[in-house]
């Protein structure tokens, strides 16, 4: 088992002719995950990297039984494409892009309140199920199946400690990056709900940053509904106030969204917080026992 | 983005939001003459993106002309300290000559992005001209809130719940009503990230005016907006931030000596934090993106090492999409090229590891190779 994505996963790549679309897309397929449809309004008809191509959404899912959507368009056009994807019933949307208008995403997540998709970024690597399906941007190599389920509102550094715990041995369920921006799809309390359903995953790590207080809310969701054991870290310890660190969802705002806030709320929910981002694998090996 | 007061009374007089009569001067001869075809009394008010300008002297009352112009003949030039400009302060390159008004009521309104409703909200408050962030603190019971949904916009019944809470009433109650839905317009309209009101005034013959006006932009948005992508000020803003944007890079000048290159923001963020676990300071945060290549990382040791204090450099790389070698390459260019004195310690993971410590250690320079983050942050820290 794994969450979101796995061997059923029956891929469409919106915007799959750009320069990013081909590339993710040829990346998907090596890795092993089914790609059954591509989206480019009005080159509807060809073949490209050998899959097929179609003008809408409607199209390609009723002719393809696609139910996942990656979206490689950009960040001026993400907002649409994820509602068209939504509106053709795909089940899981996942936005690659970043700097996606903030009200942009606030129109998105009122549109998606009346249906059923699953909305995962914007501003996010991806979902990983390793062996089974690869639905993002990430290295699939430093991945290897496991009983460790990973979720982190970066990038490169879910990469960091995905290669902390294979470099130990230690495999992963999925990992899911639920994105760097403000408003965001599927939050973190989401992200390890699932994983606590999920039986094979066993130990579950978040990666949270300074910014908003998703964290806070994930771990009064982890004293009250979580039995597996989690580690945790935050970044921008150091970050000084007021600024946009990178991300735009990570600023310490009216000093409020400190990582020593996060931190506390977690470690006072049982989380295994560390410190340092090097001790992230030797903490989960710890709680894996 | 941020703008200055007065660009911001500009953009919100456009909505119908009232302010006061007033303008821009570079020099105390245009002050004067401002302040001359206002009348009356006239207040100054440097014009920098910071807040809290009153309390360091940089907001002063002037009876009339005369006096105006001696007033900003002080505050041109000056460096203005504030709460939110550090020590050094901001250097102050025009006034705003604004007419004076009679002040009986100072109230608040701001509209921020509520992360966790994922709607904006319009909050009002009576505790006007004070720091809204330490009411938000001690009384949060003094602030009052609407949540907007864009394209639906900002209800008359949600503006007028706001103005008569705020214990407005009559005919002011309904002023303050139009000029709420006024912001909203402007804020939605703007792709705004804050629109703040601060002082939100009721002078002693019941009109509402926006004293002070504070707004922000979503970057993410400018692209849409090219003239309000025009009133940025870079004089506002770290000159090396403004070079390292040109190129693409997401850097912030921060107060330590050891200089970090890293791909990704919270990578960024965890090697500074690992940095000062090790007992050092970072210099910096540098995002050199995902898709960087050889020009874009001797852009960024460039920029990185124009910091003077600048005593050590760590480059913290995951390659995924972006490989180590590709990685490799551009750093052995760039220390050719540039010359680097200080030493360099390099932590390459991921796609290509093998054939980028290869490339350094082949390139004749001498590098610091790491071995995982904390061996990094441990040997640039020593090295710095």
């Amino acid at each position: 088992m794994s969450i979101l994505v796995d061997k059923d996963t029956r891929l469409l790549v919106q915007g799959v002719t750009g320069r990013e679309g081909t590339f993710h897309t040829r990346q998907a397929i090596e890795y092993g995950t089914t790609v059954v449809a591509g989206v480019t309004p009005g080159k509807g008809g060809r073949i490209h990297e050998g899959v097929p191509v179609f003008d809408t959404v409607a199209e390609a899912r009723r002719a393809t039984g696609a139910n996942a959507s990656t979206v490689f368009v950009p960040p001026a056009f993400a907002a649409d494409a994820i509602m068209e994807a939504a509106d053709a019933g795909v089940e899981l949307v996942v936005c690659i892009a970043e700097g996606v208008p903030t009200l942009d995403m606030v129109r998105v997540m009122r549109f998606l309140e009346s249906r059923p998709t699953r909305l995962v970024g914007p501003n996010c690597p991806g979902i990983i199920s390793p062996g089974r399906a690869k639905v993002g941007i990430m290295p699939g190599h430093i991945h290897r199946e496991g009983p460790v389920g990973v979720v982190s509102r970066s990038g490169t550094l879910t990469y960091e400690a995905v290669g902390q715990l294979t470099a130990r041995g230690i495999g992963q369920s999925t990992a899911v990056g639920i994105g760097g921006d403000p408003i965001i799809g599927t939050p973190f309390i989401d992200a390890i709900r699932l994983f606590e359903a999920d039986p094979e995953t066993e130990a579950i790590v978040m990666m949270g940053e300074i910014g908003g207080t998703a964290e806070e809310d994930a771990a009064r969701f982890v004293r009250e509904h979580v039995r597996k054991p989690v580690v945790g870290f935050i970044c921008g310890q150091t970050a000084p106030p007021g600024r946009r660190m990178g991300h735009a969802g990570a600023i310490i705002a009216g000093g409020a969204g400190t990582a020593a806030e996060k931190m506390k709320a977690m470690e006072d929910a049982g989380i295994r917080v560390v410190r340092s981002p090097a001790d992230i694998g030797a903490a989960v090996s710890s709680v894996l026992g | 983005m941020k703008i200055h007061e007065y660009q911001a009374k500009a953009i919100l007089a456009r909505y119908g939001v009232r302010v006061p009569r007033g303008e821009v001067a570079h020099t105390a001869a245009e002050a004067r003459a401002s302040a001359a075809s206002i009348g009356g009394r006239v207040v100054v008010k440097a014009q920098i993106h910071a807040g809290g300008r009153g309390k360091g002297g940089g907001v002063r009352l002037a009876a009339g002309p005369d006096e105006a112009e001696r007033i900003a003949d002080e505050i041109l030039g000056m460096m203005l300290v504030t709460h939110q400009t550090g020590a050094e302060g901001r250097r102050v390159g025009k006034v705003l000559i604004e007419e004076g008004l009679d002040i009986r009521n100072e109230l608040y309104l701001g509209i921020v992005i509520d992360r966790k409703a994922g709607l904006p909200v319009l909050m009002a408050s009576t505790e006007g001209g004070m720091d809204i962030e330490a009411v938000a603190a001690a009384t949060p019971e003094k602030i009052l809130k609407e949540p907007v949904v864009p394209g639906i916009g900002l209800q008359d019944f949600q503006a007028r719940k706001l103005a008569f809470g705020l214990g407005l009433g009559g005919r002011v109650a309904l002023d303050a009503a139009r000029f709420m839905t006024a912001l909203y317009r402007a804020f939605e309209d703007t792709d705004a990230s804050l629109a703040e009101i601060n002082p939100f005034l009721v002078t002693g013959d019941d009109a509402v005016y926006a004293l002070d006006a504070k707004m922000n932009f979503d970057d993410n948005a400018l692209g849409r907006h090219p003239d309000i992508r025009e009133l940025r000020d870079l004089d506002e803003e770290e000159p090396l931030e403004v070079e390292a944007g040109r190129h693409g890079l997401n850097y912030i000048k921060l107060d330590g000596n050891v200089g970090c290159m890293v791909n990704g923001a919270g990578l960024a963020m965890a090697t500074m934090d690992i940095i000062k676990l090790a007992g050092g300071n970072p210099a910096n945060f540098l995002d050199v993106g995902g898709g960087a290549n050889a020009e874009q990382v001797e852009n960024a040791f460039r920029i990185l090492l124009a910091d003077e204090s600048v005593s050590a450099v760590l480059v913290n790389i995951f390659g995924g999409i972006m490989r180590c070698d590709v990685v490799a390459t551009g750093v052995v260019a760039a220390a050719r090229k540039l010359g680097v004195a200080v030493p360099v310690v390099v932590r390459l993971e991921g796609t290509n590891a093998a054939e980028a410590q290869r490339i350094l250690r082949e390139s004749g320079l001498r590098f610091v190779v790491a071995d995982g983050m904390g061996d990094a942050a441990r040997k640039a820290v020593a090295a710095a």
